[in-house]
Parts: C-alpha cells; sequence; structure tokens
C-alpha cells in the first residue's frame, strides 16, 4: 500500500518536473541531444564489441569494452580475422570499416560478415553454461545412480520432467522420444538466454531476428522432416472439404506450413525485444527529464518490468518449445478419425496460448 | 529496419553452435538423465508392482493358513469326540466286566458256603448220632447203681463231649 502510494505520488509529480527540463533540453539541442530511440536500438541491437560503459563523454572518457575478433568474407580478398578495437571511432582497417555496426567495404564491395559480435559471444558464453550445468547435472544422475535427486539435478529434474511428460508426451503422443533431445534443448537455450538478456549489459540474444529465424526454420525442417502421409494429406486434400473449395484450401494449407514456424520466430523476438525496450524506456526517462526525482519512477517500474521479465524468460521458452511440440505432433500424428476436433482444438490452443503470451 | 533483418553471421553462428550445443547435450545430458529417469521410473514402477503382487500372496497364504487351522481344528475336535467316545465305551466294558466278574465271584462262594455248610452239618449229624451211640452204648454197657451215679456218668460224659 504505501509503495502504491509512493508510486502514485511520483507520477502526480511527474508533469512539474516535466515542465523544467524541456526548457533546458531545448538550449542544449546543438551539441549532445539525447535521443532515447537511438540509444535502445543500439542497446538491443548487435555489436562488433562487448561495451559495458563509458565514464565521461563519448570522445575522450574511459570505455570499458570488450574487443571481439571481427571475421570477415570479401569474394575478392577471401577471409581477413581481426580485432575489433581496430575499427573503433569510424576508423578503417584492411579496406574494411564499421557503418551503424554494419561491416562494410571502403570501395563498396560485397562484404559477408561472420564475425564474433556481441550476440555470437553471448552465445558462445549461454553454450558453455549449457553444458556446465546439464553435464553436471547428468554427472549428478551417474554419480547417485538410481538413488534420489541432489543438489542441481533435483532443481532441473522436475522441469526435464515437466517437458517430457506435459509437453512431449501429450502434444507428439507415443513418438515422443526422437524428439526429446531437440525440445529440451531448444527449452533451456532459450530460457537461459532470456535470462542473460536480462544481466546488466548483456547481449540480446533471443531479441534477434536472426536467432528466433533460425530456431523456428529448425522446428519448420523438424516438423518436415518428420511429416508422414496423413499431415500431406490433411494439406492436400483437407477432409471433409468440398473439392472446388480445395483450390482456395491447399494454399492456405500451405501457407500455414510457413507461418506456424514464422509465427514462432516472430512471437520470441517481439516478446524479448519488447521487454528491453520497455525497460530501457523507463531507464531513458532519466535521461529525458534530466532530473534525478525521476528515479523512483524508473526504479520502480524498470524493477517490475524486470521481474515480469523473468517470468517472461521462461514463459516464451515454454511457449516456443510447446508449440514446436505439438507441430511436430500435428505431423507425425499416425490416424485422422478425430482430425475435426483435432485440428479445431490444436487452432484453438495455439490462438490461447498466442494470446497469454502477448 | 534494422532490427529485423536477420545477419547473415548470426544465423550461421547460432547455426553451428546451436547444432554442436544439441549434439553434444543429446550425447552427454539428455541421454543419461532421460535413461536415468526412465530407469528409476521404471524400478519404482517393479517395485511397486512386487509389493502388490507380495501383498496378494500374503493374502493368499493367510487364507491358506487360516484354511489349514480350521482344518487342524476340525481335525482335533474330531479325535477329541472320538477319544471321549472311546474312553466311554472302555469304562462301559470294564464297569460290564467288573459287575459280572463280582456276580460270578458271589455266586461261587455262596456256592462254597453251602457246600461247606452242607458238610458241616453232616460232620455234625454224624457226630452227634456217633456220640449219642457211644453214649448209649456205654450206659448200657455199665448198668449202673443209683440214679445220681448215673446223671454223674451222664455228667461228665457229656462234659467231654464238646462239641468239637
Amino acid at each position: 500500500m504505501k509503495r502504491l502510494l509512493i508510486a502514485l505520488f511520483c507520477i502526480l509529480s511527474l508533469p512539474v518536473f516535466a515542465n523544467e527540463p524541456t526548457a533546458t533540453q531545448a538550449e542544449a539541442t546543438d551539441k549532445e541531444a539525447f535521443s532515447p530511440g537511438e540509444m535502445i536500438l543500439h542497446h538491443i541491437g548487435d555489436s562488433h564489441e562487448w561495451h559495458f560503459a563509458t565514464l565521461g563523454d563519448e570522445e575522450h572518457g574511459t570505455h570499458f569494452t570488450i574487443p571481439l575478433p571481427v571475421i570477415a568474407y570479401q569474394p575478392a580478398k577471401g577471409l581477413s580475422v581481426f580485432s575489433s578495437s581496430k575499427l573503433a571511432h569510424g576508423e578503417a582497417y584492411n579496406g574494411l570499416k564499421l557503418e551503424h555496426e554494419h561491416l562494410v567495404a571502403e570501395d563498396g564491395s560485397k562484404v559477408y560478415d561472420f564475425s564474433i559480435t556481441k550476440n555470437v559471444a553471448s552465445l558462445l558464453l549461454s553454450a558453455a553454461i549449457l553444458l556446465l550445468v546439464f553435464t553436471a547435472v547428468a554427472r549428478g544422475y551417474r554419480r547417485n545412480h538410481g538413488g534420489a535427486p541432489r543438489g542441481i539435478q533435483s532443481f532441473f529434474e522436475p522441469i526435464v520432467i515437466f517437458i517430457r511428460d506435459e509437453v512431449a508426451k501429450k502434444s507428439i503422443g507415443p513418438k515422443y522420444e526422437r524428439y526429446m533431445p531437440y525440445l529440451l534443448t531448444i527449452f533451456f537455450f532459450i530460457w537461459f538466454n532470456n535470462l542473460l538478456g536480462l544481466m546488466p549489459g548483456a547481449a540480446n540474444l533471443t531479441g534477434n531476428i536472426a536467432v528466433t529465424m533460425t530456431l523456428a526454420l529448425m522446428t519448420l525442417l523438424i516438423t518436415l522432416a518428420s511429416s508422414n502421409k496423413n499431415y500431406w494429406a490433411h494439406i492436400f486434400a483437407t477432409p471433409g472439404v468440398p473439392k472446388p473449395l480445395l483450390l482456395i484450401m491447399i494454399p492456405v494449407e500451405l501457407i500455414g506450413v510457413v507461418v506456424k514456424p514464422f509465427s514462432l520466430m516472430i512471437r520470441l523476438f517481439a516478446n524479448i525485444t519488447a521487454g528491453h525496450i520497455v525497460v530501457l524506456s523507463f531507464i531513458s526517462l532519466i535521461f529525458i527529464f534530466k532530473s534525478i526525482f525521476i528515479s523512483p519512477v524508473t526504479l520502480a517500474f524498470g524493477l517490475f518490468i524486470n521481474v515480469l521479465e523473468l517470468l517472461v524468460a521462461i514463459l516464451q521458452a515454454y511457449i516456443f518449445t510447446l508449440l514446436t511440440a505439438m507441430y511436430i505432433g500435428g505431423a507425425v500424428e499416425e490416424h485422422h478419425d478425430a482430425d475435426y476436433q483435432m485440428g479445431g482444438g490444436d487452432g484453438a490452443d495455439e490462438a490461447h496460448v498466442a494470446h497469454a503470451a502477448h | 529496419m534494422e532490427l529485423i533483418t536477420p545477419n547473415i553471421g548470426l544465423i550461421f553462428w547460432q547455426l553451428v553452435i546451436f547444432l554442436i550445443v544439441l549434439f553434444l547435450l543429446a550425447k552427454f545430458a539428455w541421454k543419461p538423465i532421460l535413461g536415468s529417469l526412465k530407469e528409476r521410473e521404471d524400478s519404482i514402477e517393479s517395485a511397486l508392482r512386487m509389493a502388490d503382487q507380495a501383498k496378494l500372496e500374503m493374502q493368499q497364504l493367510k487364507a491358506g493358513n487360516e484354511k489349514l487351522i480350521a482344518e487342524a481344528r476340525m481335525e482335533r475336535d474330531k479325535m477329541m469326540q472320538e477319544a471321549t467316545q472311546m474312553a466311554n465305551q472302555l469304562i462301559e466294558q470294564a464297569k460290564n466286566k467288573a459287575t459280572e466278574e463280582g456276580s460270578r465271584m458271589i455266586m461261587q462262594a455262596r456256592e462254597a458256603i453251602q457246600n461247606e455248610k452242607h458238610a458241616a452239618l453232616t460232620e455234625v449229624k454224624n457226630t452227634a448220632a456217633k456220640l449219642s451211640i457211644d453214649i448209649a452204648e456205654r450206659i448200657l454197657r455199665r448198668e449202673l447203681a443209683d440214679a445220681g451215679s448215673q446223671q454223674q456218668l451222664v455228667d461228665s460224659y457229656l462234659k467231654d463231649v464238646k462239641l468239637n
């Protein structure tokens, strides 16, 4: 109650503080105008260096930055590998330079950028964490053979069992075992990376469209690779649909095949990126109003959104895994006698989950 | 739009690293974890089934025991009954035999007594007859003078003749 009152007070006093800095901001626009949009986009985007903080101004201050390797392939010149510190402050090296975090050739020729960017570095870090954590869990099973789970093992066991029983078994059916490694890996990959993304100074990996696209494409490929004739029969000769309508139904169903992974890609990307944008927006408030008195609002709302993001982190991992399992389940389903209800229920479930996710 | 343009480099790294992670986790984490979970569940299930079976066997054993006990009890009752019957029969037999024997012995005794009595009586008769004859002979042989001495004599004889 007290906290609520404080928050309310802060909101009510907001316009009072807001009046003052707008004038000062207008005076200061000439040099260092703060652009929250640019700052936020910079933070949620990728970068060729891992920048943590800067003390002082942009040009003369101290930068706390980890330079990352740049790996560029140019059809004319071949592969070049060097540290990103050589490209700092817009300098050119080996005929390459950074333009808005994009690696371009000075002569305008095509460059394929395979650099270990901030996101790739974060990806490697998460891969190492995943491997360390789950080999430790597996070791627990070997050491503690047949016994009750202990330590880290007992934390992850219920989650693994949940994914197996509630997600894989229910959505895929008797053939679930083949898909367990993939489902567990995407679940923990997305969850761990969502959490890592919430760390201060961390990369926004699962909020990057390239990452979610790759994950969604893998789901699509697995779905198509495991599809049986019922799946295709459902697309090309939807049961209970009159022949002339198939002209419309076949394209619709084919679009559906692509739309499913597309929705996976957009959902994860949008949810995680949106969370980051909201948190960064609240932080930006301090710089927009140029007042320290706005910080309680920033703190309260930023904290609230951050805690919400902890929930979203596991929820999005769960949704991605559940929908992947459902798409695979639809592809491997054997008999389609309950097709009518199944199709309806499936779609409704999905819509429900998708609705809950936004 | 920069934000929704996938970067080829990141796609490449994501694909490579994810597949490596997937492979390594599948081999070194998921396989042993899921295997152990399955093994544990199987062992729990088999233990439960065994416990159920043991319970059933126990019940069967208990039912068998009860049947055996009931049978034994019936057997014992039967034996007891038989024994009682036999004992009664024996007692009855013994009693009958004893009564018979007793009456026979009494009869024999009675017979013997009768015989003895007859013999004694015969002897008494004989002795009395002999004595009477003897006395009469003596009286006759000695003719006594007076009645006094006669009487005396008779008395003395009579004194001699103690009924033996």
